[in-house]
């Protein structure tokens, strides 16, 4: 058996050096991979890892470009990002956008999102359009996301670790903590 | 390799995959095969995945998961167990049912005693199956031979709690027994191992149980490494938290075992006693994969492409996970998840006909040093010059002033939360 075994062995050997040409990776190949912390195709399973299912394109660029070049802070995106070239981070986006959006099994309060249907109409729904479901430019889609997420984004804008841009900055001042927090209820509840 | 192969399989005498090859042929067909098959042997983080991406890129490729246990328990998080942070292993515990109806993949729960991959079959002990390609992601198996005094007996005094499950449990029950004022010994064996940082991940659980059930008592690792091997920087920092309980020697191979005296040899220097003793030992692919022949040169893991994850060895036969040797990829689930996805695409695409496609991979670990402090490592690879390496200029480890290490305990929950869900459903 031994004496098979080998002879096998060396014909395979030499077949693996031989010279193979692969095609790029996919963004399949690329996206996949994000998904051990983002969930099968970017529905995240886990309340304070943000879906990246249905992020608008755009957005989801802007945001690793960020990461990338460190103008947006963060725990861990900034050491991932740096390891896509810009076009891989663009066929990442396409991948992501095309998915479903993922509603996420939360709990909401139902007052807070009352509230906060009111307080989006004037300060947020400027740029968070069609009450957060539809992203624009640098602005994400928020409709469906993690709860938990949102309120650890909304806290690190507050306390100055990420930077908002300052249209709304003015408008995320003058609101108290808990009006924030009912619109983070609100883009929650949306599907 | 003729030499190296038969010293293994004596190596492995007793072990079942070098047992099981004599029936090959004579076992009955359990399913017999239709159309295009796809095996996967292991329903853990490497197999599972493996197993779903093929079936959510094609239809119609039949996938057959064989897995021993109808319930699969992670690793990842069980040295939460050790510090009481959870009080039984539940939420790491999954099956596979959700999994299988989602995707259509067909579930065979038993034991595989043996791989033929010159005539494409898997043998189990409920009879033989036949492949076109074969994935192959079964864990690691121990080096107890490198150990003088290990015998069978051995775990059930000096767990390891390597592999999650019993032993995790073993080794809680002992450092809830042991009395204040005792010792409890760590053991981290020679890299390459399953999992860098978790010896050092434990050292603070056990620490943090110590610190506040057991002030008096102190925990030590023997580490076989001239250093830390992960996150050494910061595992040093976080364990300040812990001063006076933590002792850490480095370079202290252990080389021999005496449970009677609860012992261990250090190589070179002393025995070390302990009240508590955790050994580890040096690990290799299983017997399994040791026995068909997929071992690689250094006799301890297989040897794949790495684009594609398939045998060196044997066509159609594809390592992944922790017995393969993926270059700079560590041992770790997130690499195995990674390491499911890409081979999944690639078989894919050969059977389809179709160019085959240059990896991408991802591996991060979490690892905890309180309740609600954590640190992590990353990295993204490809391969260049036929190896795997990390994409230059990215990865990293936490930042060193600690200042995030509240909020990745949070992302870490959500991490183990969304891993476990892939490997599910
Ligand atoms: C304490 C500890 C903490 C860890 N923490 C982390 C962490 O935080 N993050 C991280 O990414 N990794 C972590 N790891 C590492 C991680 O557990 C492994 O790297 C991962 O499990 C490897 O996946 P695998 O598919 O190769 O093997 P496994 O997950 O072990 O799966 C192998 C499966 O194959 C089955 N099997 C084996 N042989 C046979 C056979 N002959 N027949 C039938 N079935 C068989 C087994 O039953 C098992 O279900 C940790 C490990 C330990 C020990
Ligand atoms: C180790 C887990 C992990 C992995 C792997 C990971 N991410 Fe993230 N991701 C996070 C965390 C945590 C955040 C929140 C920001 C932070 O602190 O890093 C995040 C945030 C993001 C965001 C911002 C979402 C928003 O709504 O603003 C994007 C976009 C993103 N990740 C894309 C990716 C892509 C693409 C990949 C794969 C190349 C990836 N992530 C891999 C953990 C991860
Ligand atoms: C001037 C346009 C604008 C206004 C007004 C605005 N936002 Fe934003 N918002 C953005 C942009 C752009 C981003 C992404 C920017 C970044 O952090 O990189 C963002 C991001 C966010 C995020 C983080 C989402 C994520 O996935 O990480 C939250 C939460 C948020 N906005 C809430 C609000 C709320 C609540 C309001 C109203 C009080 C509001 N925004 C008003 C433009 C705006």
């Amino acid at each position: 058996m031994s004496k098979k075994w080998s002879t096998l062995a060396i014909a395979l050997g030499a077949l693996a050096m031989s010279s193979a040409t692969f095609a790029a990776p996919s963004p399949e190949m690329l996206a996949n991979a994000c998904a051990g912390c983002h969930g099968t195709n970017g529905g995240s399973a886990g309340d304070t890892m943000p879906s990246l299912a249905a992020q608008s394109e755009a957005a989801f660029v802007d945001a690793m470009m960020k990461f990338k070049s460190g103008e947006r802070s963060s725990t861990i995106m900034g050491r991932l990002a740096k390891g896509y070239s810009d076009a891989d981070i663009k066929a990442m986006a396409g991948f992501f956008g095309k998915q479903k959006l993922h509603i996420a099994n939360q709990m909401v309060d139902k007052k807070k999102v009352a509230l906060g249907a009111k307080l989006q109409e004037k300060n947020c729904s400027r740029c968070h359009l069609e009450e957060g479901k539809e992203g624009k430019d640098d602005t994400p889609v928020m409709a469906a996301q993690w709860l938990p997420y949102m309120q650890i984004q909304m806290e690190l804008y507050a306390s100055g670790a990420r930077k908002m841009p300052d249209k709304m900055a003015e408008k995320v001042k003058a609101l108290s903590k808990d009006e924030l927090d009912a619109l983070n209820h609100f883009y929650a509840a949306k599907k | 390799m003729t030499l190296d192969r038969r010293s293994f399989l004596k190596l492995l005498a007793a072990g079942a995959g070098a047992a099981g090859l004599p029936m090959i042929g004579n076992a009955a067909e359990i399913m017999p095969k239709k159309g295009r098959r796809v095996i996967v042997i292991g329903g853990g983080y490497g197999g599972s995945i493996a197993a779903k991406y093929i079936r959510m890129q094609d239809k119609t490729i039949e996938v057959v998961l064989i897995e021993r246990n109808k319930q699969y328990i992670s690793c990842p998080f069980s040295n939460h167990l050790l510090a009481g942070y959870i009080k039984d292993l539940s939420s790491l515990t999954i099956g596979y049912d959700k999994l299988a109806k989602n995707h259509g993949i067909k579930m065979v729960y038993d034991e595989v005693t043996a791989i033929d991959p010159a005539a494409k079959t898997v043998v189990t002990k409920g009879g033989t199956l036949s492949y076109d390609k074969l994935v192959v992601s079964p864990g690691i198996d121990f080096r107890t031979e490198e150990i003088e005094g290990y015998d069978d007996k051995t775990a059930d005094i000096m767990p390891h709690a390597w592999k999650a499950g019993p032993q995790t449990i073993l080794l809680r029950k002992q450092l809830e027994s042991m009395a204040d004022g005792g010792t409890v010994i760590l053991t981290a064996p020679l890299a390459p191992f399953r999992c860098p940082p978790g010896p050092y991940e434990r050292v603070a659980m056990v620490a943090d149980y110590l610190k506040k059930n057991k002030p008096k008592s102190k925990v030590i690792l023997l580490d076989a490494n001239p250093d830390i091997v992960s996150k050494p920087t910061l595992f040093k920092k976080g364990w300040e938290m812990y001063a006076g309980l933590v002792e850490y020697r480095p370079a202290a191979k252990v080389t021999g075992v005496n449970t009677a005296a609860m012992s261990v040899t250090v190589e070179g220097i002393d025995e070390v006693k302990g009240n508590v003793i955790n050994l580890v030992p040096a690990q290799r692919a299983t017997a399994l994969v040791g026995s068909a022949g997929l071992i690689g040169e250094d006799k301890k893991w297989c040897t794949v492409n790495p684009t594609t994850f398939e045998s060196t060895l044997h066509k159609d036969v594809y390592v992944i996970g922790d017995s393969s040797n993926a270059g700079a990829m560590p041992k770790s689930g997130y690499s195995a998840n990674s390491e499911g996805k890409i081979c999944a695409t690639n078989i894919v695409a050969a059977m389809n006909g179709k160019e085959l496609i240059e990896m991408s991979g991802i591996n991060t670990c979490y690892s905890f040093l309180s309740h609600d402090e954590a640190i992590s490592v990353a990295g993204i690879y490809a391969v260049k010059d036929g190896k795997i390496v990390g994409v230059p200029n990215s990865g990293g480890i936490s930042k060193l002033d600690y200042s995030d290490a509240k909020l990745e305990a949070k992302y870490a929950n959500s991490w183990l939360k969304n891993i476990l869900t892939e490997m599910s459903s």
